[in-house]
């Protein structure tokens, strides 16, 4: 087969790839997206790991080194078969906060600080350079293959594929500003190429084994007899990079670009969980094989890394030998055209973007739109970054084999993870720590795996690497702190992530978080709890017109008017400009973010709103606001058996009053009852004075002592009252000082004594010399009203009145006690109550206060008074006030 | 016999119930896998390695086939449900 042919060949499958890229573009762009999006063309997108590397390096890895080669496809396995764990997570905060890349998810996760986007950023620029040096000598040892002079214009090639590689990727990668809208001409071509290099692999692998080898056990022969047989397992060597494998397929900036930018459904990732293993163990499945073959059929100075190329060659199976090479060009040119893309954003968003806008005097809020200047960013990006791919590749100069370069690559990226991992699932990791680990990792790797790869002697002198730098030995490339031996892979991937993962862990457990950092590490960890995220955003004074002005310049004036307008009418508001609230800032700022990054962004949008964003106390509430609520149901709670408490006082007061209303009721009824008696007499007998002209002196008289009589009746009644009303409202005044009982019962007993009434009072004087301290005129009240009582209602032939005093529990007592009959119970039990009065009104002088009023005053005293029942007569118990002060 | 929907209210704890046990799965076939799959290195012939090699494969890919599609069987809502328990962190 001829090199021109060849050339031809490719030419047309490029012409191919460009025409469907085309076609699914056009198709997209008129919405007809259907099964651009399904999971089978996500699953085969996800083949983009297998590069060039894979095609032909996995054959030469082989024939080195045995099945240590199927470590690089096992890693991912693991990592699919955990979607469930790490993957749908990953997919879900890409979704949710519209992350460009993975500078950007972890710039956002750590504030949108752009200094950890701009570490990523380099990181992945120097991880990806080998890489791409490495697709570039790939295809070019596979054309020189068929080349007529072997050797010769290698450079030549690398850099025309370069070229083109340019070319297609910033045709199809900058399209569209918004990274989130999904590459469909990418995406589909990749899967296009994904599934030649499958059939191409296949073809040849199953050429090797049923038509040369003749079937699966033969096949089985073949290895065993062939040099691979005895190649054992290194254990570390297989740990490590099993380990780093299944980092690097999260962390390549590709990897990430397929697997979570261009994701369109969480749901593929299920399918893709089994179908992208399936892909990988059918790429791997015919690798020892071939490798088998190609160490027996081929001389023994062919290169193991072309055996896919060379073996159907060998056996003039030209056709099978094109196919194969289309394979290898395929896998070589998807990896570029997505690293390319990947990395491009990133450097554009983290490093171009940011520089711009601070050297741009005004910031974000100046004219012109910054649409050209991303777009332009990112495709003299793409051209750099091949450009460098290139120079690694004429530098490198083939320093080693395709799978040593791919590690170093891996490597590289693997130190990212420390910090994707910490802030995905620890919210105490904080952007100092981020910081630090990626930094230390950077140079540890460069130091340890990078710079060494260009050979011994090109960038490090010999001398280094058997010294140290500056004759520090602990330095030493390959053998870091003195301890030798090591294979030099294992120790790079070794010392960069250990000490990657104590600086991250070791800062981030001492500095102190910012509040959008701690807010944003809420919504990655939790993300299935807030999926919507916590408002970042505090609103404040900001003119929705200049953020028109700065979105148009981002988003292009029609998409963003429109999403004006959409914003508008979600908050009700006719017109264009809705208002600033926080959640419109938010929104804003995820759009943008799905153009230019989350820090560019948040910074852009800062600026604008002039630099407050969230602050402490905002953050303390958002955080809190679980708590707060469980908080509030607790007080509702507490308030409503409060409630119940109180309805149930309010009910009890209320039959309080109830009842003396009642009372209160009966009390006027008697009192103007009380009051019209006496009235009616004096009206009546006045009248007859009146109108009697002849009435005889003694009858007038006799009239005039009735109404005289009366109207002190009454004037006593209302003495009563009064005296009653201020002794039950407390405002007595009682004139205390020291007395003896005996002097007031004798004035009790002379201001009671009658000549015409005949009661007898029986006194016991010794007993009666008790000293008091109390008001003496009112107790002689109680005393002289107790023997009046006695007069008036003692039925007794001769009234006897028993006055006793006595010391009952350290208090004096005065019992009254007459020979009369006594009352009845149900009397006893009213009998101290306003108008109550006996059954007998013979002598009903009294208004039926006077027990009343001794029981408000003796109380008033200190003291009590009560009824004593006993066999005979009436008997009241005065109890006085405990003696406070000896007499004086 | 139970009303209508008591019964259905049973059916649904049962399937949720399942949809744990599969997402429980989930989680821990990446380790099982881990440990088959650090164990060739025991394995002295290369053909030894290659045949164990790919049939843990093949059965893990069978494995997580039956899994995800349990899982993805469920609506997004009702999944939703079950994720709070991985998502518990300390602080």
């Amino acid at each position: 087969m001829s090199y021109d042919l060849l050339a031809l060949v490719c030419a047309a499958y490029v012409v191919v790839l460009f025409a469907v890229a085309f076609w699914a573009d056009k198709r997209a762009e008129a919405g007809q997206v259907g099964w651009l999006n399904s999971p089978l063309i996500y699953t085969l997108s996800l083949s983009i790991y297998c590069t060039a590397w894979t095609f032909y390096g996995a054959v030469g890895y082989a024939a080195r080194s045995g099945m240590e080669f199927v470590t690089i496809y096992l890693g991912p396995t693991l990592v699919m078969i955990g979607w469930w764990v790490f993957l749908r997570r990953l997919v879900r905060i890409g979704r949710t906060q519209r992350i460009t890349s993975i500078a950007d998810l972890i710039s956002s996760r750590y504030g949108k600080s752009n200094l950890i986007g701009v570490l990523v950023s380099l990181l992945a620029v120097a991880g990806t350079m080998p890489y791409i040096a490495l697709q570039l000598q790939s295809v070019t040892l596979s054309f020189d293959v068929f080349a007529t002079n072997p050797g010769e214009n290698l450079n030549q090639t690398a850099f025309v594929v370069a070229a083109g590689l340019a070319v297609f990727t910033i045709l199809f990668g900058t399209r569209k500003l918004d990274v989130n809208a999904r590459h469909h001409g990418v995406v589909i071509a990749i899967a296009v190429e994904a599934v030649v290099k499958l059939v191409a692999l296949l073809a040849v692998g199953v050429f090797v084994v049923f038509a040369f080898a003749g079937g699966v056990g033969p096949m089985l022969d073949v290895i065993a007899a062939s040099e691979i047989a005895e190649q054992s397992l290194k254990p570390e060597r297989w740990t490590v990079i099993f380990a780093l494998s299944a980092m690097a397929f999260i962390c390549l900036p590709r990897m990430f670009q397929v697997m979570v930018v261009e994701n369109y459904d969480e749901r593929h990732l299920a399918t893709a969980s089994w179908a992208f293993p399936l892909y990988l163990f059918l790429m791997s499945l015919f690798v020892v094989p071939i490798a088998a073959i190609g160490l027996n059929e081929l001389p023994a100075d062919a290169n193991p890394d072309l055996f896919v190329l060379t073996v159907p060659l060998a056996f003039d199976r030209d056709s099978l030998a094109l196919l194969a090479f289309l394979g290898g060009f395929s896998s070589a040119t998807s990896m570029v055209i997505v690293a390319a893309l990947a990395v491009s954003t990133m450097v554009s968003n983290h490093i171009v973007m940011p520089i711009w806008l601070s050297r741009r005097q005004g910031g974000a809020t100046v004219s012109g739109d910054v649409r050209d200047v991303v777009m332009l960013s990112r495709r003299v990006s793409i051209g750099a970054l091949l450009g460098l791919g290139y120079l690694y590749f004429v530098y490198s100069g083939g320093s080693g084999s395709l799978a040593a370069i791919g590690l170093i690559a891996f490597t590289g990226m693997a130190q990212v993870m420390p910090a994707m991992i910490g802030g995905i699932f620890w919210r105490g990791a904080t952007r100092y720590g981020a910081a630090a680990g990626l930094s230390v990792g950077l140079a540890v790797w460069l130091w340890c795996s990078f710079l060494p790869s260009f050979g011994h002697a090109n960038l490090i002198p010999a001398a280094v690497f058997q010294n140290g730098p500056f004759g520090l030995s602990f330095l030493r490339p390959h053998a870091l702190f003195g301890i030798e031996g090591i294979d030099p892979l294992i120790h790079a991937v070794f010392w960069s992530l250990l000490l990657n993962s104590l600086a991250f862990c070791a800062v981030s457990l001492v500095t102190m978080p910012t509040p959008l950092e701690r807010l944003q590490a809420v919504s990655f960890v939790n993300v299935f709890q807030f999926s919507q995220g916590a408002p970042g955003w505090t609103g404040g004074e900001v003119d929705a017109e200049d953020l028109l002005m700065m979105s148009q310049r981002i988003l292009g004036g029609r998409e963003a008017q429109d999403l004006f307008i959409s914003v508008a009418h979600g908050q009700g508001k006719e017109g264009y400009l809705p208002d600033v609230t926080p959640a419109f800032l938010e929104r804003l700022e995820r759009e943008l973010a799905g153009s230019v990054g989350a820090a560019t962004a948040h910074a852009m949008l800062l600026q604008i709103t002039g630099g407050e964003a969230v602050s402490v106390e905002d953050l303390m509430k958002v955080a809190d606001e679980a708590q707060q609520i469980l908080e509030y149901s607790n007080q509702l709670e507490a308030k409503s058996a409060e409630l119940g408490r109180t309805a149930l006082q309010l009910q009890e007061a209320n039959e309080k009053l109830m009842a003396l209303s009642v009372q209160k009721d009966a009390f006027l009824s008697q009192i103007s009852h009380e009051l019209r008696t006496p009235m009616t007499s004096i009206r009546s007998f006045s009248d007859i004075l009146m109108n009697g002209k002849d009435m005889s002196p003694d009858e007038r008289q006799r009239y005039s002592q009735i109404i005289h009589d009366e109207a002190i009746r009454l004037t006593r009644l209302l003495d009563d009252l009064l005296d009653l009303s201020v002794l039950e409202n407390g405002q007595v005044t009682l004139n205390e000082q020291s007395v003896m009982l005996d002097s007031i019962l004798d004035r009790a007993v002379a201001a009671t004594g009658r000549p015409e009434q005949e009661l007898t009072i029986k006194r016991n004087p010794p007993m009666e010399a008790v000293p008091l301290y109390t008001d003496g005129d009112r107790l002689a009240q109680v005393f002289i009203n107790l023997i009046t009582n006695a007069q008036k209602y003692c039925d007794a032939e001769k009234q006897e009145l028993e006055i006793d005093v006595d010391h009952l529990d350290g208090r004096t007592v005065v019992d009254f006690i007459d020979n009369g009959s006594g009352v009845s119970s149900d009397v006893q039990s009213v009998m101290f109550e306003k108008f109550a009065r006996g059954t007998d009104h013979r002598a009903a002088g009294g208004a039926g206060l006077g027990l009343a009023i001794c029981r408000e005053v003796m109380r008033r005293l200190g003291g009590d008074i009560s009824y004593l029942p006993q066999g005979k007569g009436t008997a009241f118990r005065v109890t006085l006030p405990k003696a406070r002060r000896a007499a004086a | 016999m139970a009303s209508g929907p008591e019964r259905r209210r049973l059916f649904l704890e049962r399937e949720s119930y399942q949809r744990r046990r599969w997402a429980d799965a989930a989680r821990l076939l990446p380790l099982v896998g881990f440990v088959l799959l650090l164990l060739p290195v025991l394995l002295k012939t290369t053909n030894d390695a290659l045949v164990y090699i790919f049939s843990v494969w093949a059965l893990l890919i069978i494995a997580i086939g039956i899994v995800s599609r349990r899982l993805s069987q469920a609506s997004p809502e009702q999944r939703e449900e079950a994720t709070p328990n991985d998502s518990s962190d300390p602080m």
